[in-house]
């Protein structure tokens, strides 16, 4: 690191790199594209054609949707160099708390199926998870205890609390406006409405980029070729409008369908009628793009990842440390709450074995995402992408039949080969 | 722009500080004027990087004052310390590695939009400005700076202590992982600050370093000042002796100044 500055412009190349290069492209995430595709065919072959299909693509968003949310919060805290291995209790504990309110409390209060519980539920489920991530936050930034002693124990005790708020009983139903929170045939916005939100994306695509590049010639800096502006705007929309298509051939069942169509005096048209982005995956989507604005966008997101990179300077530099790992912890606890309303609502109950082992799923999916464990590197984006290779895997296997403890072997064999794989790379840019 | 007042800028009065029951600062008095370099020298644990500590708001001191501009004042924390226009280039450059230079120069007084966003742009372009003025030839403006080399990581450490109006700056060791360039790169933005009436404790370990830019030397041993000579009054042998046996160049005697020679 004590050499003289190299700065000579390297002159221009024509390979792949390069060309990546000019569209600024990352290379980690693009072998994360790889491996999702190898899957994605992997398991279309072993499944004799069941995988790639509408049907198995739209439960897959669904299922996928949880651990994104949550991983999109294990990534800051990751990047500040800590871990939380509590999430699964937390979203059983938090997840057990919603469903005795709606099932139980709020019932004999309101009365049964009240167009508030929902919301009320919501609000205090969200309230509890913050409430238990600050409560670890605290014990970890101020008191000095290791995340990973704390969260272990969390892990203990919130599993424990979920079992005692009911004795282990099973709490159903969930009301019915709740339940749209987790998607199923009612909990969906619908074939129109999805491809407005495609088009939508697509425009907000181009005037991301229209503005970055503005922003740039402002102030004089290099621009990206306009060729290299031009194919992330196509690739860009034809990813998104193909998501959607895809999601929206898939059709809602027959009798649902034929219910629809009669309640608005109109035919089922040939194919069906479509269901459209799942609510989970569109509260998921959504999730990710404020976490990607607060990471990238925000004060709290930029010391999040100065304490990660170097916990000194950052304290140097003036930055409350303490404080902001808290509020990272509170995060992380605000994101379970969300997954567990999701997770509850998909179910349509509360069970005390409610997200056992989606720690290890949402740790996995931040690493594979490309978040390091050495701390101070991590994407949003890459972690959702991550959770959707964890997901493709555990659905991947089960659709193909594999046996259930075979499954959590594989699930851990990834995430030690992901750990491992982010420990080489950055062994290799050390040097 | 260099105005010599009568009062010092920086006045540091019988400071001490004490971890557990060794006093690494024990008792020192130091002072600064405006456009004057001050160097502070000294063997390792000799509790140089220590006492600049209390000024810079990283470590307090356990009693003792500091004064600036006369009056007295009491630095619990980095921001402290900058609100005061003293700013510190730490030994360690304290960057945050994985972050870019226009983040690192802006760490903990980032700029931001009206609605509360960083400004990315603004700060890249005050970033661009400063560097123009400090290593014209910095151009990695948009990768993390531990990809860096040890001059480019020096200079956005650099940047970020004079973008912000310092009228006190502390440089600890600040050519110890640098090549000769690099060093004289140094040397002459020291002058250059200097001439620009900034006021500078550099605290170094290279004699030749110190005798090329300091005005006045402050010697300390094991957490005492052994005093504070102009450099154009004594020899660098001299301050040697000062540092390696705590005497005043008039206390020492020929066989002792032989025996330094070995």
């Amino acid at each position: 690191m004590v050499t003289a500055p190299q700065e000579t412009a390297l002159p221009p190349k024509r390979s792949v790199g390069s060309l990546l290069g000019a569209m600024e492209i990352d290379t980690r995430l693009l072998g994360m594209v790889g491996a999702l595709v190898v899957i994605w065919i992997g398991f279309h072959i072993l499944s004799g054609g069941t995988f790639l299909t509408p049907r198995n693509l739209w439960n897959l968003s669904v299922q996928t949707a949880a651990v994104a949310i949550m991983a999109t919060g294990m990534v800051l805290i990751i990047v500040t160099r800590n871990i939380d291995l509590s999430v699964g209790s937390m979203l059983g504990v938090v997840g057990m708390s919603m469903a005795l309110l709606q099932a139980e409390i709020l019932p004999g209060i309101l009365g049964f199926d009240h167009p508030l519980t929902w919301i009320i539920t919501l609000i205090a489920g969200l309230l509890l998870g913050a409430l238990l991530g600050a409560f670890h936050g605290f014990i970890i930034a101020y008191v000095g205890v290791p995340s990973f002693i704390v969260t272990l124990g969390g892990l203990l005790v919130w599993r424990g609390a979920a079992w005692a708020l009911a004795s282990g009983r099973t709490i159903a139903p969930m009301d019915s406006s709740f339940q749209l929170l987790g998607g199923g045939s009612r909990g969906r916005i619908g074939g129109p409405a999805s491809w407005a939100i495609g088009v939508i994306a697509c425009l907000g695509i181009v005037f991301f980029l229209l503005v970055g590049r503005r922003q740039r010639r402002k102030f004089g800096f290099g621009l990206r070729p306009v060729w290299a502006e031009a194919t992330l705007a196509i690739i860009g929309c034809v990813v998104v409008l193909g998501a959607v298509a895809v999601i929206n051939s898939y059709p809602m069942p027959e009798a649902l369908a034929e219910q629809y169509a009669a309640e608005r005096g109109i035919e089922v048209p040939p194919g069906g009628i479509a269901l459209g982005i799942a609510n989970p995956v569109l509260i998921a989507i959504v999730v990710a793009l404020a976490m990607t604005f607060l990471a990238t966008r925000r004060r709290f997101g930029r010391y999040v990842f100065a304490i990660g990179g170097n916990p000194e300077a950052a304290n140097l530099g003036g930055i409350k440390t303490k404080r902001t790992i808290l509020m990272t912890f509170a995060l992380m606890g605000f994101l379970v709450a969300i997954g567990a309303a999701v997770t509850t609502a998909r179910l349509n109950a509360g069970t005390s074995g409610l997200g056992t082992l989606a720690e290890l799923y949402v740790i996995a999916a931040a690493v594979i995402g490309g978040t390091s464990l050495g701390g101070g590197v991590g994407t949003i984006s890459g972690a959702a992408l991550g959770a959707l290779v964890m997901q493709s895997l555990q659905s991947g296997m089960v659709l193909v039949g594999v046996d259930a403890p075979l499954q959590d072997i594989v699930v851990g064999i990834v995430l030690v080969i992901a750990v491992a794989i982010d420990t080489l790379y950055r062994r290799r840019v050390a040097k | 722009m260099t105005v010599k007042t009568g009062s010092p800028m920086v006045e540091m009065r019988d400071i001490r500080v004490s971890f557990g029951g060794v006093h690494a600062v024990d008792g020192v008095s130091i002072d600064l004027h405006p456009g004057e370099v001050v160097a502070l020298v000294g063997g390792n644990g000799a509790g140089k990087s220590t006492l600049i500590k209390t000024l810079s708001g990283a470590h307090p001191a356990n009693s003792g004052q500091i004064f600036i501009d006369s009056r007295p004042v009491t630095i619990h924390n980095p921001i402290e310390a900058k609100n005061l226009g003293i700013e510190t280039i730490y030994q360690t450059l304290a960057l945050a590695d994985n972050i870019d230079a226009p983040g690192n120069v802006f760490l903990g007084r980032e700029l931001r939009t009206r609605l509360g966003s960083l400004d990315d742009s603004a700060m890249e372009s005050a970033t661009r400005k400063v560097m123009g003025r400090l290593n014209p030839r910095f151009l990695n403006f948009k990768k993390a700076v531990g990809w860096l080399s040890g001059g480019q990581r020096q200079s956005v450490a650099i940047a970020r202590a004079v973008h912000f109006n310092a009228r006190v700056l502390i440089m600890d060791e600040p050519t110890a992982a640098l090549g000769p360039a690099e060093t004289a790169q140094v040397g002459s933005l020291i002058r250059q600050l200097k001439d620009e009436g900034l006021g500078i404790f550099l605290i170094s370990h290279d004699i030749h370093d110190v005798f090329d830019l300091a005005d006045r030397i402050s010697v300390m041993l094991t957490g005492k000042l052994v005093g504070t000579v102009k450099k154009e009054e004594v020899t660098k042998d001299q301050v040697l002796g000062m540092i390696i046996m705590g005497k005043l160049p008039d206390e020492v005697t020929q066989a002792e100044l032989a025996d330094l020679h070995g």
